[in-house]
């Protein structure tokens, strides 16, 4: 109980440093902000609402002092009002956010998981089959895959599978003549959509997870618990599950949690090259329209989804690992 | 019951393999309480794991085998030895800690260990790991516990406990008594020997502590650098040390009740056994060497029941060393 | 120590690959105008050709030659890899090395700031940070990719340090007195030589791929030279839907067998300093036969 409450606590001061850190990089940049503002607004009417937002961001307000801004600030946040869109004006930030996180949640979401089982899966089976092909193969070849670019990758798979061998389609979320609607054919048509950006994702991230699964159990198959339980003439799956698996994996989940940071770099370039109207797509729109009421909210809202993944994991580990539970 | 003959265990690793066990040979009856004894590293906990056939790469056995009820253990397929395994023969490692899954609650691994030969039904699985909890004066109600939450003797009796469900007829230990205090050490042994004298298996008992063993064994076999130096019954053994290595090994202490001497220990370190050595591999450290010793590797000799591998019983080469020195070299009586 | 870091190096087939890989890009950078006949920037030729003897992997879309492009873009990748490499190891020693020695209060306080950074998702706090600063050249993508990804590295050295924290060695200097700083710098940092040099090609590696995506997406700065920025262009002159593979092909594997060098390298490091990844049973303390009292055998 006390590691859950810790680990919650260390939730709410990251996602405080996460808040303030959205508040302060505006005002630290170089430069005068108003020269932005006006070089935005150049040569268009500029209506006072657009002007009052920009100034609260870069803090050129100067009606209030930094501390009364702030907590200004975090008053806003904590009632939802990002403010509003400044490309999409007169659109509300969280509006805006809406139409994106479905999108996301849906691409990203499901190829997390599934490479996080198929990394998982295959570490262990590599680990298990030492020295056979898996194993001699797979590690340097994994290592070698982690490090080519997630974008390049995703462009790779337009140009073969979209231009070359026409067989996916390579843009979007979805064919934009269509209305969403819970049909087969709307939702085959997301289904077809998803499939190359989800593979390039889901290539450039099982990596990482197989290589650390892998080593892991190399580590535990090494341990006396195992050996003990070949000694007691248990089948070797249930060795290599129960007793190998269940103890390698503790320290995969909080590593899951630390590479989803990579994970969600990788969503947004990903997303980016293939269009897909998603939360990633989203911001870098956002920094080339200079919108950066919007830019700040899907910042915010990235870092806490990350933070609460994060949370998640840890619960698991106390949940999967008892040593956790005994007063630390 | 267990015949363990020419056993020979290399460590293949790149370009040398190192041969941690050489040719080793020994026998346990029914019910027979044998130790095996010797320094860090000698082999001795190698050898215990490959006659209980769990090396892990990689460790190989590339000679010799292992008769255990009749069946060679060697080359048994992998279906036969795990029906054997625990039923008949089963194994108590040095650390409970880390001898234990630290993710299942003690009484899953015992339940582990009885659905894998059999014993399916809910109510029989508690009620025998019930039973062997109370044969080591552990209550039941731990069988709940994890590993951690058990102190560490308890951890211990709990996996001795463990190793009795099917009540085999040998029972393989590798420095159970290693991890604990002395007082714990005492009340284990006497509970292993008790437990013996109950239940009538026999036991194998692996540990580099002389006196523990030369107390409650009923053989002994010291080993050096990965090969036998001297087997026989320990009372023998104890009374009379033929091999200058065990010799030194029980004068490095002192009697409790002897007259005040100063502590001999053995000087210089065990061989890496990386190197092959020419003649005797204990012959760098013997203080009652012979020439031929350097050069002449000495095989195993029965001298009244005991064997030795020293040419200091050697017929042919002590008499010549006697010609030559004059004298005879008596082994000196212990006194206690 | 040193001689056998070598030995294992040179007998693992992946430590050699990285290494050539490694060694033919640094003379690249170097040396650009060796290999490459062309300025990089010179809007010269006749956009969009095909590779040909004169143009080996062909024209940008603005004219330029792609072969001496991917050779002088060489450098600034380089230095960004190695500056930032350097930088963010270098933040993460001294961190995670004091939070271990000093223990305690500071050990908490660093820890948790450590945690705090680590977990902040990188990425699109990188993207924030650039939009704001505008055009980020090689030495603000250096600074920017210092500051933020130390903190992995840090967590990794600290761990290190804490198992090497009791060994003997170390009790052995401080008994003679020396200080806390002397034995970090002096008895600490040399032991965990090979998981620093591990560290410092992983974050390289990650450097490099972070601020080739930064520049693809074009908030790096679009003038210079670079692998990112080539794929930036590439992109806006939609290289791919129009037939000119090379221009997005060749910056991107450019930037993958980099990637391949320094990874494969950190894999060959990892291997050798982490005794983790070889099943070894820790050695069995060693007692002293002398301590051990006799009793008197009794006869089972």
């Amino acid at each position: 109980m006390r590691y859950v409450l810790r680990r919650a606590g260390f939730f709410l001061l990251t996602l405080w440093v996460a808040v303030t850190l959205n508040f302060f990089l505006p005002r630290m940049m170089p430069g005068d902000p108003t020269i932005a503002m006006m070089a935005k607004f150049r040569g268009k009417v500029a209506s006072p609402q657009a002007i009052q937002a920009l100034e609260t961001i870069f803090g050129a307000d100067s009606h209030q002092s930094l501390p009364a801004q702030y907590v200004h600030y975090l008053g806003d946040i904590f009632t939802g009002n990002f403010g509003t869109s400044l490309f999409f004006f007169p659109e509300p930030v969280s509006q805006v956010v809406r139409t994106g996180i479905f999108w996301t949640l849906g691409l990203v979401g499901v190829t997390t998981i599934l490479a996080f089982a198929l990394g998982t899966g295959i570490g262990i089976l590599a680990a298990w089959r030492r020295g056979g092909l898996t194993d001699s193969l797979g590690p340097p070849l994994l290592v070698v895959a982690s490090a080519i670019p997630y974008f390049w990758v995703g462009m790779m798979f337009i140009l073969i599978f979209g231009l070359t061998l026409q067989w996916l389609p390579y843009q979007g979320g979805m064919n934009y003549t269509d209305t969403p609607a819970l049909t087969p054919s709307f939702l085959g048509d997301v289904a077809e959509h998803s499939l190359l950006p989800g593979l390039a994702l889901l290539i450039t991230t099982i990596g990482t997870w197989t290589l650390t699964m892998r080593n892991n159990m190399v580590t535990t198959l090494a341990e006396d618990y195992v050996r003990m339980a070949r000694a007691k003439g248990l089948r070797p799956h249930r060795v290599m599950l129960n007793y190998a698996a269940r103890n390698a994996i503790l320290p995969n989940l909080t590593g899951f949690a630390m590479s989803l940071g990579f994970v969600v770099g990788g969503a947004i370039l990903i997303e980016y090259v293939f269009n897909y109207p998603g939360v990633g797509y989203m911001l870098l729109q956002a920094v080339q329209n200079e919108d950066w009421p919007l830019m700040q909210a899907l910042f915010l809202l990235i870092t806490v989804a990350v933070l609460v993944a994060i949370l998640l994991a840890d619960i698991a580990t106390a949940i999967f690992d008892p040593r956790t539970r005994s007063s630390r | 019951m267990l015949e363990v003959s020419g056993l020979t265990v290399d460590y293949l690793t790149g370009t040398n393999p190192v041969r941690a066990v050489d040719d080793v040979s020994l026998s346990v009856g029914r019910g027979e309480f044998v130790g095996i004894v010797g320094e860090s590293g000698c082999g001795k906990s190698t050898l215990l794991f490959a006659i209980a056939r769990l090396l892990s790469p990689p460790a190989v056995v590339t000679a010799g085998s292992v008769t255990f009820r009749g069946e060679n253990l060697v080359t048994m397929t992998d279906r036969r030895l795990n029906a054997i395994r625990w039923q008949n023969l089963s194994v108590v490692m040095q650390s409970a800690m880390n001898a234990l899954n630290p993710v299942m609650p003690v009484g899953a691994q015992f339940a582990d260990a009885l659905r894998a030969h059999g014993t399916i039904s809910r109510k029989a699985v508690a009620a025998r790991s019930a039973e062997v909890l109370r044969l080591v004066g552990i209550d039941a109600v731990h069988l709940g516990s994890y590993p951690h939450q058990l102190s560490g003797g308890m951890r211990q009796r709990a996996m001795i406990a463990m190793a009795l469900l099917f009540t085999p007829d040998l029972v393989i230990m590798d420095e159970p008594t290693s991890a604990l205090d002395v007082v714990a050490q005492r009340s284990l042994m006497t509970q292993i020997k008790e437990l013996q004298r109950e239940l009538g298996f026999a036991v194998v008992f692996v540990t580099h502590d002389m006196s523990l063993v030369s107390h409650y064994s009923d053989r002994l076999v010291v080993m050096y650098a990965g090969q036998v130096a001297e087997a026989g019954a320990t009372r023998r053994i104890f009374d009379r040390p033929l091999h200058p290595y065990s010799r030194g090994l029980l004068e490095a202490f002192p009697s409790i009740r002897g007259d005040k001497v100063p502590l001999q220990g053995i000087p210089g370190s065990p061989p890496d056994l990386s190197v092959i050595h020419n003649g005797c591999r204990f012959s760098p450290r013997c203080p009652v060497k012979l020439p031929a010793c350097e050069t002449t590797p000495p095989a195993l000799l029965d001298r009244e029941g005991t064997s030795v591998r020293c040419l200091l019983y050697d017929p042919g080469i002590a008499a010549v060393a006697q010609a030559e020195a004059g004298q005879a070299t008596q082994p000196r009586r212990r006194r206690l | 120590m040193r001689k056998t870091l070598w030995r294992a190096l040179a007998r693992s087939p992946k430590a050699t690959a990285g290494a050539i890989l490694l060694a033919v890009f640094i003379v690249l950078a170097l040396f650009p105008g060796l290999f490459a006949r062309d300025n990089p920037t010179t809007i010269a030729y006749p956009r969009n050709l095909g590779p040909s003897a004169a143009h080996l992997f062909g024209t940008t879309g603005l004219g330029q030659d792609v072969f001496s492009q991917a050779i002088y873009g060489t450098r600034p990748v380089l230095e960004i890899a190695l500056g930032a490499g350097l930088a963010s190891t270098l933040i993460a020693a001294l961190i995670g090395v004091a939070a271990a020695y000093l223990g305690g209060f500071w050990d908490g306080a660093l820890n948790v700031f450590t945690d705090v950074v680590l977990v902040i998702p990188l990425f699109p706090l990188l993207i924030v940070i650039a939009a704001y600063v505008h055009n980020s050249g090689t030495g603000v993508l250096i600074a920017v990719l210092t500051f933020t990804g130390w903190a992995y590295t840090a967590r990794q050295l600290r761990s290190q340090a804490l198992s090497l924290r009791s060994r003997d060695f170390l009790a052995a200097a401080r008994v003679r007195g020396e200080r806390a700083a002397y034995i970090i710098a002096v008895e600490i940092l040399p032991t965990m030589i090979s998981l620093l040099v591990a560290a410092f090609l992983i974050n390289a590696l990650y450097d490099v791929l972070f601020a080739s995506s930064l520049q693809f997406l074009g908030l790096g700065d679009p003038n210079s030279v670079a692998w990112g920025t080539m794929l930036y262009w590439a992109q806006n002159n939609e290289a791919l839907q129009t037939g000119y593979y090379l221009q997005a092909i060749v910056p991107g594997a450019a930037i993958a067998l980099l990637g391949a060098a320094l990874a494969l390298l950190n894999y060959a490091f990892d291997e050798i300093g982490n005794p983790a990844l070889r099943p070894v049973r820790a050695p069995r303390a060693r007692r002293r036969l002398a301590s051990i009292r006799i009793r008197r055998p009794v006869s089972a």
